[in-house]
């Protein structure tokens, strides 16, 4: 039988299921067809604190969301399309976000009456009508996997968990998706197991024959390509990135790296991945806590080396202490903050941008460091090498504010050449330099403001530098008023002076009179409700801050451009209130601090009201 | 063997002038680390001072080496990170009993367990004197102060159990007054390759005055000190230390009493903590029968090494230049070109 063929523009699918489903690697999979098919794609894992959360409950549930299409889109879409449910929990935490209309595919095997109790349903919302506004798909996935499986020696259990294969198959026949790097995957995957090979892919194909056979799926998909700058191009999450960026630093400043990290979420990943690339002379360090993390860190960089320390919000602020230090000793040192939703343990898989104050503010006395934020998954590579280079150039910490929501979506990455990347090449000092023949560690480069770095093991530089105040030039300890007063002002100033790019403004025709300014990863939505504006004919302008600290030199003659300037955060309007402090312009703040990105949908109506009612 | 450099203790002092209340036990022991310094034979720029915050961490201001001075408690993390990438200096972080065993504790017993190839000193004078007059964590039970006045309510650490317990593979014990067993001990720590742990008794002759008398008075100290030398009979005044039969640990007992065939040898090479441990068990709460001297010398590999050979293992393996090996990098895994 041959199936209706329908050709889609874009599609948003959610797979969604137990902790232990493996919906993560689904999602995974899938996202890895779509991108060799040219799809632009965004993506967006959601899953909970806890490894194992009780099965089947509704805090267990798991999901990965896909968003792919044949233009070039922004985000991993607001709402699904397609709604994968492995079993009642999954359907229910996700039922409320999904439009009429929405197909859903759900595990009909696990609706047992057990399961339903489980999370509150008294009857089946597969038979009570509930789910009438749907298109329901009921696959028995689980008996189906375990029956393809049969006689094949895995056992019961093994046969169940290949259901996400299953699933996978049927999705990615679906979708016409190319599957012949998944089952490659698998063989690298089970590489130790060749019975679980077998078996996975043999759920795969029963996954797709089913589609093939079934009459429930009349219909097929396909979605053509996007029109895609020309190049290579890899999926990436804003984490991997991140870590290849700092990589990318090393080598292009031709230092080591070392790392100091203390596990915790979201940022983990990023020690992961930096401690499997030793062989570009990377240390990597799981210290005893986060204090300490940074603290090697920064003996690394006092000997030379490109000293980085990663972590999210909680440990920010247990290094606060250490990072004071570095702006008194005015070396390199570069701070990533993976921010998640505070205060406190607050929720850890959950993303926010409520860290812009501490990274502004956030410690004892007048230290202030540079701020850093990425925008999009795979510009966490590019904004790494940023952050790597201005501690490097002016000698100071530097913090680079990604979230969760960059750190564990996924973009297509368009792949640099390396010697497109800047030259981050330093001098360290090898002589004296002052007329009489001594060595004054706090004299400063005349354009960049950074004194020397001059490392141990270089002969006659020998100097003791600290905490407490020095003296200008010299570095001698000091308690001397104006001497204070003059160091205060010049840590202040060289930072404030930094030179950073001008600001990108994004004004297709010249005539918006309202402009939406945002900074770090609400780029997508704020990028995608503005396109959707511009399409129905308003006018908007965009722009979006990388540098927070310093600002771009022409931010305030931007800002006074337009009659109004709307700040959306995921915070309660920390950049807002900066702006509006610095700027004294009467700026509109829209906070969201759900845990959740901005939705296009939700920010295209706030700024249409801004835009038709000033 | 290496060009003998003829450096003198001038060339290791700073041109900063000293600001310890005068008396005070840290003059003794920088003099006395000042004029060991040149017997290293390591040129001045290859070694490193780092301290935490305290009287003893205003150390590395008068040596004319590298120095930094750091935050409170945190000096041995940072030192971690310094020798781990540069396992060609020597690193000495000076500390105090507060600094090390209150606010730095964690880092302590982490860089110990790690065997990271550093010396730490620490000048324990049982207070906390830059702040002037609190107790600090090696203060005795009950002791008196600004903060206590009806006396302090926790037990006190003992900065050597705590080190073994750690497995810290060098431990000593020695006194600021005491130049030369002082210098003795240091030249030991310094030919330790790994984490090097010294406690040195330092009096503060403003908040704590006279706090280890007992073990400099010519008329107690042969009764109260016990002097460790490798490969002897641990003897002292009357006594000497046995393995109490039936018992755990050692114990003293006047040497009349003894078999001298039951006296215990000194061995620093024993490979289980616990020997030293016991010895770390001795003193009684008035100082009566403190050890001083190396208790433990055992190697084992230094967290720097660890970490530099996974590196060149990684090098080793690798083919191209840095430039080719990062767009390897980039481009692995899924692409697709267009």
């Amino acid at each position: 039988m041959s199936k209706q063929v329908r050709r889609l523009d874009r599609v948003v699918i959610r797979f969604a299921g137990d902790s232990g489903d493996g919906m993560q690697l689904t999602g995974d999979r899938f996202t890895s067809e779509t991108a060799q098919l040219g799809n632009d794609i965004s993506t967006l894992p959601n899953f909970p604190a806890e490894i194992r959360a009780p099965a089947g409950t509704l805090p267990g549930v798991s999901s990965f969301q896909v968003h792919f299409a044949d233009y070039d889109i922004l985000t991993p879409g607001d709402a699904p399309d397609v709604l994968v449910a492995m079993n009642p929990a999954a359907l229910k935490a996700n039922l409320p976000e999904l439009p009429s209309g929405a197909e859903i595919i759900v595990n009909t095997d696990e609706f047992s009456k057990r399961n339903l109790t489980k999370v509150g349903y008294a009857e089946s919302p597969l038979d009570d009508g509930s789910l009438d506004r749907f298109a329901v798909h009921p696959v028995a996935l689980t008996s189906m996997t375990v029956a393809a499986l049969a006689g094949t020696g895995v056992s019961k259990k093994d046969a169940e968990r290949a259901k996400n294969m299953f699933a996978l198959g049927l999705l990615s026949w679906m979708y016409s998706r190319p599957y012949e790097s998944t089952l490659r995957f698998l063989e690298r995957k089970f590489a130790a197991r060749p019975e679980l090979v077998a078996a996975n892919q043999t759920a795969f194909r029963a996954g797709w024959n089913f589609g093939e056979t079934t009459e429930d799926f009349a219909v097929r998909y396909e979605i053509g390509p996007a029109p895609m700058a020309s190049g290579t191009y890899r999926n990436i999450t804003g984490n991997a990135a991140l870590a290849l960026g700092l990589v990318a630093a090393g080598v292009r400043a031709k230092l080591p790296v070392f790392l100091g990290a203390y596990p915790i979420t979201p940022a983990s990943d990023i020690l992961h991945e930096l401690s499997k690339h030793k062989r570009f002379g990377i240390t990597t360090m799981q210290a005893e806590d986060e204090i300490a993390a940074i603290g090697a860190a920064l003996g690394a960089s006092y000997g030379g080396a490109l000293g980085v320390t990663t972590t999210s919000g909680p440990g920010v602020a247990l290094k606060g202490e250490t990072i004071s230090l570095a702006v008194a000793l005015e070396l390199p040192l570069v701070i990533v903050d993976v921010q998640r939703a505070g205060p406190s343990t607050g929720m850890p898989t959950k993303t926010e941008q409520a860290d812009l104050n501490m990274a502004l503010f956030g410690r004892h006395g007048e230290a202030p460091v540079a701020v850093v934020a990425p925008q999009s998954p795979s510009d966490c590579f590019h904004a790494a090498i940023e952050a790597a280079r201005i501690a490097l150039t002016y000698r100071t910490p530097v913090i680079l504010l990604s979230d969760n929501y960059v750190a564990n979506g996924s973009e297509p990455w368009l792949l640099p050449s390396v010697e497109s990347l800047p030259d981050l090449t330093v001098e360290f000092a090898s002589a004296a330099n002052a007329p009489d023949g001594r060595f004054l560690p706090y004299l400063r480069d005349p354009e960049t403001m950074a004194r020397p770095w001059a490392v141990p093991g270089t002969p006659g530089l020998e100097h003791r530098i600290g905490g407490l105040e020095k003296a200008d030039k010299t570095g001698d300890i000091s308690y001397d008023p104006a001497n204070h007063d003059l160091m205060v002002r010049t840590r202040a100033q060289r930072i404030e002076s930094i030179p950073v790019p001008d600001l990108a403004v994004d004004d297709p025709d010249g005539e918006a009179r309202v402009l939406v300014l945002g900074w770090g990863s609400t780029y997508g939505p704020i990028g995608a409700a503005c396109r959707a504006l511009r399409q129905r004919g308003l006018t908007i302008a965009q722009a979006h801050l990388r540098h927070l600290h310093p600002m771009p030199a022409d931010l305030g003659a931007v800002l006074a451009r337009y009659d109004r300037v709307v700040i959306p955060e995921m915070n309660l309007g920390q950049l807002h209130h900066v702006i509006r402090g610095r700027f004294l312009i009467d700026a509109v703040p829209y906070n969201k601090v759900n845990g959740l990105p901005f939705t296009a949908g939700e920010l295209e109506s706030m700024l249409e009201d801004v835009v038709k009612n000033g | 063997m290496a060009e003998l450099l003829k450096l003198t203790a001038k060339d290791f002092k700073s041109d900063q002038e000293v600001r310890w209340c005068p008396g005070c036990g840290d003059y003794a022991i920088l003099a006395a680390v000042q004029g060991f310094m040149p017997e290293l034979n390591i040129p001045r720029e290859r070694i490193v001072f780092i301290s935490g915050i305290g009287c003893s961490s205003r150390f590395p201001y008068y040596m004319n080496t590298y120095g930094l001075h750091s935050i409170h408690g945190r000096a041995p993390a940072i030192a971690t990170g310094l020798a781990a990438s540069r396992p060609d200096l020597s690193i000495w972080v000076v500390t105090g009993d507060g600094d090390a065993l209150s606010i730095g504790g964690n880092h302590l017993i982490h860089a110990l367990r790690r065997n990271v190839n550093v010396k730490i000193l620490l000048f324990n004078n049982r207070i906390y004197g830059l702040t002037k007059g609190q107790y600090s964590p090696t203060s005795e039970l009950g002791k008196i102060t600004k903060s206590t006045p009806v006396g302090s309510a926790d037990a006190p650490f003992n900065p050597l159990s705590l080190a073994l317990g750690a497995e810290a593979g060098f431990v000593a014990r020695t006194i600021d007054s005491d130049r030369k067993h002082l210098q003795s001990v240091l030249r030991a720590a310094a030919a330790h390759r790994g984490s090097a742990f010294v406690e040195i008794y330092q009096n503060c002759n403003i908040f704590n005055d006279g706090a280890f008398e007992t073990l400099k008075d010519a008329g107690t100290r042969d009764e109260y000190l016990i002097r460790l030398e490798h490969g002897q009979p641990i003897t002292f005044g009357d006594s000497c230390v046995v393995h109490p039969p039936g018992g755990f640990g050692l114990s003293v007992r006047p040497t009349a009493s003894v078999d001298p065939a039951e006296i215990v040898v000194h061995d620093q090479g024993v490979a289980d903590p616990a020997y030293a441990f016991a010895l770390s068990r001795l003193p009684a709460l008035d100082l009566r029968n403190t050890p001083i001297g190396v208790f433990r010398a055992v190697t084992r590999p230094t967290y720097d090494e660890v970490l530099q050979q996974q590196v060149a293992d990684a090098q080793a393996a690798a083919t191209g230049t840095p430039e080719e090996q990062l767009a390897g990098l980039l481009h692995a895994g899924d692409t697709w070109t267009i």
